[in-house]
């Protein structure tokens, strides 16, 4: 059987091919640049080539990061986005999560499942806003947060620009949140492990071996935030405990936790704790000067807990958010608890003594 | 049903009982007043443990009491006694580690429980007891078996009812723990239910134990007083706990305890095993008594895990008992 591997070429394809390379020919001879041939974006700097608008770009941010400006919506200089060393240094680094320039868009806990390869753990529609993904547990380490209260948000105005109080709407704000593991400085999980399997790392975030855990699920109960979660069958994995990681396997490589690289406002931002609390403040400050009169930080460093590694900035009251406004960790039970028992021990011993020798 | 009927439906709905159970009818400012919290979302994580956990309790309970038992028996020469005591607590400690593995999540690793000692850890703790309750139920009642059935001559049968001695000695230090321990394992832990009430707990857990224990040796034919004493007491003491449960209440923070199914398993079991044991032996019902307690203690230990369960997904009572 023969074939002819002879190209057809029809005359309806061919003849604009022709027609549009006629005409980018003419244009081009005529010195003109419209936008369907070649589109240019008209910056300060666009009369440059490519590669000298980048180097620009790195002169202007190592310029600012000179005078100390090097804050959130500096580029590659963010340290959201460029390479570090914590790890190595021993440096506590920690989350800072503010709602006020989350937009919802979900990509920290699209990131997180990519990366970290946690499975789906069913298309249920829960319906609480725009919310479907519930709350943290063991296949979701990453939660945005949907909320909706009928309060003022900073300096909002609502309605028809309260032309009268009878057509004006009652003040509304929908608040986005992303949630995590907060990585506690004295972590319920930890301590209740009973295997070892939950350790600290040198950035000071608690990390589940997963080789290591046997799933007796104690630090379920254990933690105060409810975060950490045992992964039921049928599941990948399952059996065993799991939590955020504060990705530390990118960690250790000098890279930036997956939800916070992707982050596009930058509302999660990762970085050295010490200089996330500063920022912190510093932004609670300017909102309050702003209009936003009930921001303020969650991060209980006066509860046994002590602080926590990934804190949040929330507009109102924790409760709202699902977070405990006096979290304590379940180990300064321990001393009434084990006196208790050991109190109950010896009374059983000469409880079951005495009964023998008065009765026997 | 229209649209419009629907929702006249589920204002009244809402007006009536202040919440709708459906999915995405309690937005703010709509006409639906909200669930407290994120959207009615649990605050802390309910435990994941099932049914093996509660009777792993009791056994535990039961078997730790009665290496008690056992020893005081070995002490006060009631050596029959002493051997079904000792039975009891090594069908208990063979029975413990099989239920507490087959509840694990990943049960072929279940020997990382005794990867490491921390004492911070009532689990980890709990492990160890357990192990070393193992350790010395099961040669110490082979010694005990071997002493008193065969005679091997002088030296052999001296050194083997040191060696059995010494066993039930230890038996009975880490089968008493065995029976508190657990107390503790429920009160330090971040359920509002569980750890308001970490005092109570251990000396309920013991109580319980040490009564279901003298229950089943008497249901066992080992009708004896000092036994009938020990029903007297736990039942006595069961009957002061469920007192004590019901007037140290916390609101919201422990309505699991008072309401709802684990309100009725744990009303009902101490009811079993407080007065209902305590009058039935004071009518001289013995047996019935012991069912009784022992049925009390089984319930019990339900109860209070799915006390647990039920608190660990209401939000209000995290925030009321952090209020």
């Amino acid at each position: 059987m023969s074939r002819s591997w002879k190209v057809r070429r029809s005359p309806a394809t061919s003849f604009p091919v022709v027609c549009r390379a006629v005409l980018l020919f003419l244009i081009g001879l005529s010195n003109r640049r419209p936008n369907l041939v070649c589109r240019r974006i008209y910056t300060p700097n666009s009369h440059l080539p490519a590669h000298r608008m980048a180097e620009d770009f790195r002169a202007v941010t190592a310029r600012r990061a000179k005078c100390g400006e090097t804050m959130i919506g500096e580029g590659t200089q963010s340290t959201n986005q460029r390479r570090h060393n914590y790890v190595q240094e021993n440096v506590e680094v920690g989350f800072f999560t503010g709602p006020t320039v989350c937009i919802g868009c979900k990509a920290c806990e699209v990131a997180c499942k990519e990366w970290n390869e946690v499975p789906d753990d069913g298309f249920t529609w829960i319906g609480n806003s725009y919310d479907n993904t519930g709350r943290l547990g063991a296949s979701t380490w990453r939660h945005v947060l949907f909320l909706e209260q009928d309060c003022q948000k900073g300096n909002q105005i609502t309605g028809l620009m309260g032309l009268s109080d009878a057509q004006s709407e009652d003040p509304f704000r929908w608040i986005f949140l992303s949630d995590v593991c907060k990585h506690c400085e004295e972590a319920g999980c930890l301590e209740a492990c009973p295997t070892g399997s939950i350790v600290r790392t040198e950035v000071g975030s608690v990390f589940v071996q997963n080789d290591v855990c046997n799933g007796c699920g104690y630090c379920v109960v254990s933690c105060p935030f409810g975060v950490i979660d045992r992964r039921p069958q049928p599941l990948p994995d399952a059996g065993g405990a799991f939590k955020c990681t504060f990705c530390y396997d990118r960690q250790k490589s000098g890279l930036v936790p997956a939800c916070a690289k992707v982050c596009p406002t930058e509302s999660i931002v990762f970085g050295r704790l010490d200089d996330l609390r500063a920022r912190a403040s510093q932004r609670v400050e300017q909102l309050k000067q702003s209009g936003y009169e009930d921001a303020q930080l969650y991060d209980p460093q006066e509860t046994s807990v002590r602080g926590i590694h990934a804190f949040f900035l929330i507009l109102g009251e924790p409760e709202a958010y699902g977070l405990p406004p006096k979290p304590q960790v379940p180990t300064i039970y321990l001393k009434s608890a084990w006196t208790s028992a050991l109190l109950t021990s010896i009374a059983a011993l000469i409880a079951v003594l005495g009964a023998f020798l008065f009765f026997g | 049903m229209t649209t419009e009927q629907r929702l006249e439906q589920l204002r009244e709905q809402a007006w009536d009982k202040g919440i709708v159970a459906g999915r995405g009818v309690d937005v703010t400012g709509g006409p639906i007043p909200r669930r407290s919290g994120y959207y009615g979302q649990p605050v802390v994580k309910p435990p994941v443990w099932t049914w093996e956990i509660p009777i792993y309790f009791f056994i535990g309970g039961l078997a730790g009491m009665s290496a008690v038992i056992a020893f005081a028996g070995l002490v006060f020469h009631e050596i029959d006694l002493a051997r079904t005591a000792m039975w009891l607590a090594t069908i208990g400690a063979g029975l413990s580690p099989v239920l507490l593995t087959i509840d694990l999540g990943r049960p072929r690793l279940f020997l990382n429980m005794l990867r490491v000692f921390k004492y911070k850890s009532p689990m980890s703790v709990g492990a160890w007891i357990v192990f070393a309750f193992g350790a010395c139920v099961i040669p110490g009642l082979i010694a005990l078996e071997l002493g008193t059935r065969y005679s091997f001559g002088g030296g052999t049968d001296q050194f083997l009812k040191i060696f059995a001695h010494l066993l039930v000695i230890g038996s009975a230090f880490w089968g008493v723990l065995l029976a508190t321990y657990t107390g503790v394992l429920l009160g330090v832990t971040a359920i509002p239910a569980w750890f308001l009430h970490r005092v109570l707990l251990p000396i309920h857990f013991g109580s319980a134990g040490l009564g279901s224990a003298t229950a089943l040796l008497e249901l066992l034919g080992h009708r004896v007083a000092p036994l009938s004493a020990l029903g007297f007491l736990a039942a006595a003491i069961e009957t002061a706990l469920w007192i004590w449960l019901e007037i140290d209440k916390h609101g919201a923070a422990d309505r699991a305890l008072h309401r709802g199914l684990p309100g009725w398993l744990i009303r009902g079991s101490e009811f079993l095993s407080g007065p209902l044991a305590l009058i039935l032996r004071l009518t001289n019902l013995v047996p019935l008594a012991a069912i009784a307690f022992l049925l009390g203690a089984f319930i019990s230990r339900f109860g209070w895990i799915e006390a647990g369960k039920v608190c660990g997904r209401d939000p209000e009572a995290v925030f009321a008992s952090q209020g």
